[in-house]
């Protein structure tokens, strides 16, 4: 099992794990929190995917890296969006 | 494919920025500026819309751009075919609409500044910006961003009052859209993972069946319909189109819930073009089916008229997704040249229109009587005749009579339903048709009758919001006299296929 594979199934779990999270618990907060799991889980899955797409000279595909900073600030933003209204809500 | 980096290729970043630098610049200059600032704006991006329409049908082709001249896969590319321009232009005219309308409720304070007003002439620039880089993007990552700028946009707009419930309604919005956007961007990795590139042109050509790309599809339409509320995603839109101010509402239920349906069809039509899915098409039929009956059913009984109007959108947007079904048929050639394709597309345009009136209406109704109860809105027809009649305006289209555009569009399904041999989405557009006529007239009826004892208004609605309301319904019946047939301007951006179709 290649290095790739096993991020790649890591992967796999944590989206499971935070799909689960979000769609059992009721709680705002919960939910959040399954949200970043799942969100976690993909980053995990682009740089498993860059792993296996690396060139010649590369460490790694540095395309699915970029993605990946991206991503990790939107779903940042997201996330301090959803904790604001949920602060707000229950002031 | 030549590399427009000419003027007219410029226009597709104007569209972009320019929006979002009347944001930026309304954050900066402060409360009392943004009003102007975005009047200043509105007719700036109708002309870009205008003339980016203008210039693909003059061309018969889509613009391109390509940012920083690297073509893709390298580079990045932004593309406007006919659909784009169609699109942009309806959504360029409605925001006008909505930013006059809403003049008046959010106007700009005069000694010190608000926070009200402030956050929602940003969020309508924001909202602008972010609709045209989803009409106008041709990369599923580039896509992503431009989605996510949309929700943070539209999710404070629901909140705007700072109601308990209008805050709760705003926090489930968003938690369904980041659902929804977290599946896409998870089937936008399998996508790069797969065939190293995530444009869409050279998707479409490097893309083949198999468990990649079924279950790439798959999530990224799971989670834009989580965003589009189809049943049984349905659940957030109405708290929060009912809580949301009136202009507001009608910026989400017209123009926000549109904009994941459009890249459902970007991923079915563009990326997957060569492998057309029936059956799976067959299934997106069976939820917006059942949308359009739970929707209508639900609507009949609802006690207050915002949330009437929020049900009524949420069975319209079942109609927008019966035109998979009918398009994608292999036997009728490319879906472009198809009736059907034409029906979705003014279906979804005739319905921003319609929807904001109707929505705009409630708001002028709720801001006179003080309440939005159906029972109680005996008398307003006397009061408040064009908003009434902007309102009934809004509901031909929706019920589907003529003229009107609503009229055209489901007229083209259900010609594409009996001409393919799928009778059966003709009965869900007929009922929806019949509910929707129930509902509309449930609110006409009150609104017509006499009031039993005067009524007493909590303000004076002004003449010109009324108009604004009217001539936006207006809209809703004029396109109703687009010819019954398909629109050449919705199938340029295809020139390699050809235009199959109903005749």
């Amino acid at each position: 099992m290649t290095g790739a594979t096993l991020y790649g199934l890591c992967a796999a779990v944590l989206v499971g794990l935070g799909l689960f999270g979000l769609i059992v618990h009721p709680q705002p907060l919960r939910k959040i929190l399954a949200f970043n799991l799942i969100g976690s889980g993909v980053f995990v899955l682009f740089g498993a995917v860059a792993l296996r797409g690396a060139a010649a000279g590369f460490g790694g595909d540095p395309v699915p890296q970029a993605l990946v900073i991206t991503g990790i600030v939107v779903a940042f933003a997201a996330t301090a969006l959803a904790v604001a209204l949920l602060l707000r809500l229950f002031r | 494919m030549a590399n427009y980096a000419t003027v007219r290729g410029f226009l597709l970043v104007l569209a972009i920025v320019l929006p979002i630098s009347g944001a930026l610049l309304s954050l900066v200059l402060g409360g009392r500026h943004a009003e102007r600032v975005v009047l200043i704006l509105m007719p700036a991006g109708l002309t870009i819309a205008v003339v980016i329409g203008a210039a693909v049908w003059s061309t018969h082709n889509a613009l391109q751009y390509f940012v920083g001249n690297w073509a893709p896969p390298l580079g990045i590319a932004y593309r406007a075919d006919g659909l784009s321009a169609a699109m942009m232009i309806a959504t360029a005219v409605l925001v006008c609409g909505i930013g006059l309308f809403a003049r008046s409720q959010f106007a700009s304070p005069q000694e010190a500044e608000t926070r009200s007003p402030l956050v929602f002439w940003t969020l309508l620039m924001a909202v602008w910006g972010a609709l045209n880089a989803v009409f106008i993007g041709s990369d599923l990552f580039n896509l992503y961003v431009a989605l996510e700028l949309l929700t943070f946009a539209a999710v404070p707009l629901v909140s705007l009052d700072g109601r308990a419930e209008t805050l709760e309604a705003a926090l489930r919005y968003l938690l369904f859209a980041l659902l929804g956007s977290i599946l896409y961007l998870l089937g936008a990795v399998l996508l790069y993972g797969a065939y190293g590139t995530l444009d869409i042109v050279l998707l479409s050509s490097r893309i083949q069946p198999g468990p990649v790309a079924w279950a790439a599809v798959s999530l990224m339409t799971a989670g834009l319909l989580a965003k589009a509320a189809l049943f049984p995603f349905h659940l957030w839109l109405p708290p929060a189109h009912a809580g949301a101010p009136a202009p507001a509402s009608a910026l989400l239920s017209g123009l926000v819930v549109k904009a994941p349906f459009f890249l459902v069809i970007r991923l079915w039509f563009d990326v997957m073009t060569r492998f057309p899915e029936p059956a799976a098409a067959q299934l997106l039929g069976g939820l917006g089916a059942a949308a359009i009956i739970f929707g209508s059913v639900l609507a009949l009984r609802q006690v207050r008229l915002k949330l009437l109007i929020a049900y009524s959108t949420v069975a319209q947007i079942g109609y927008l997704f019966l035109m998979f079904p009918l398009a994608i048929n292999p036997q009728t050639g490319h879906p472009w040249g198809s009736t059907a394709w034409t029906g979705g597309v003014l279906q979804a345009i005739s319905h921003a229109f319609a929807k904001a009136a109707m929505f705009m209406a409630a708001g002028l109704i709720a801001e006179a009587l003080g309440h939005d109860r159906i029972a109680g809105l005996a008398g307003v027809g006397r009061v408040l005749p064009i908003t009434v009649f902007a309102f009934a305006l809004g509901g031909l289209s929706l019920m589907g009579l003529p003229p009107s555009g609503g009229f055209v569009a489901k007229a083209m399904l259900l010609t594409a339903a009996v001409a393919g041999g799928q009778w059966w989405w003709a009965v869900v557009v007929l009922t929806g048709g019949l509910l929707a006529g129930g509902y509309v007239f449930l609110v006409l009826a009150q609104a017509l009758a006499d009031a039993s004892e005067p009524l007493n208004l909590l303000s004076i609605i002004s003449p010109g919001r009324q108009v604004v309301v009217a001539v936006l319904a207006l809209g809703a019946v004029l396109l109703g006299f687009v010819p019954l047939r398909p629109f050449e301007l919705l199938q340029i951006g295809h020139p390699d296929l050809a235009m199959g179709g109903l005749r």
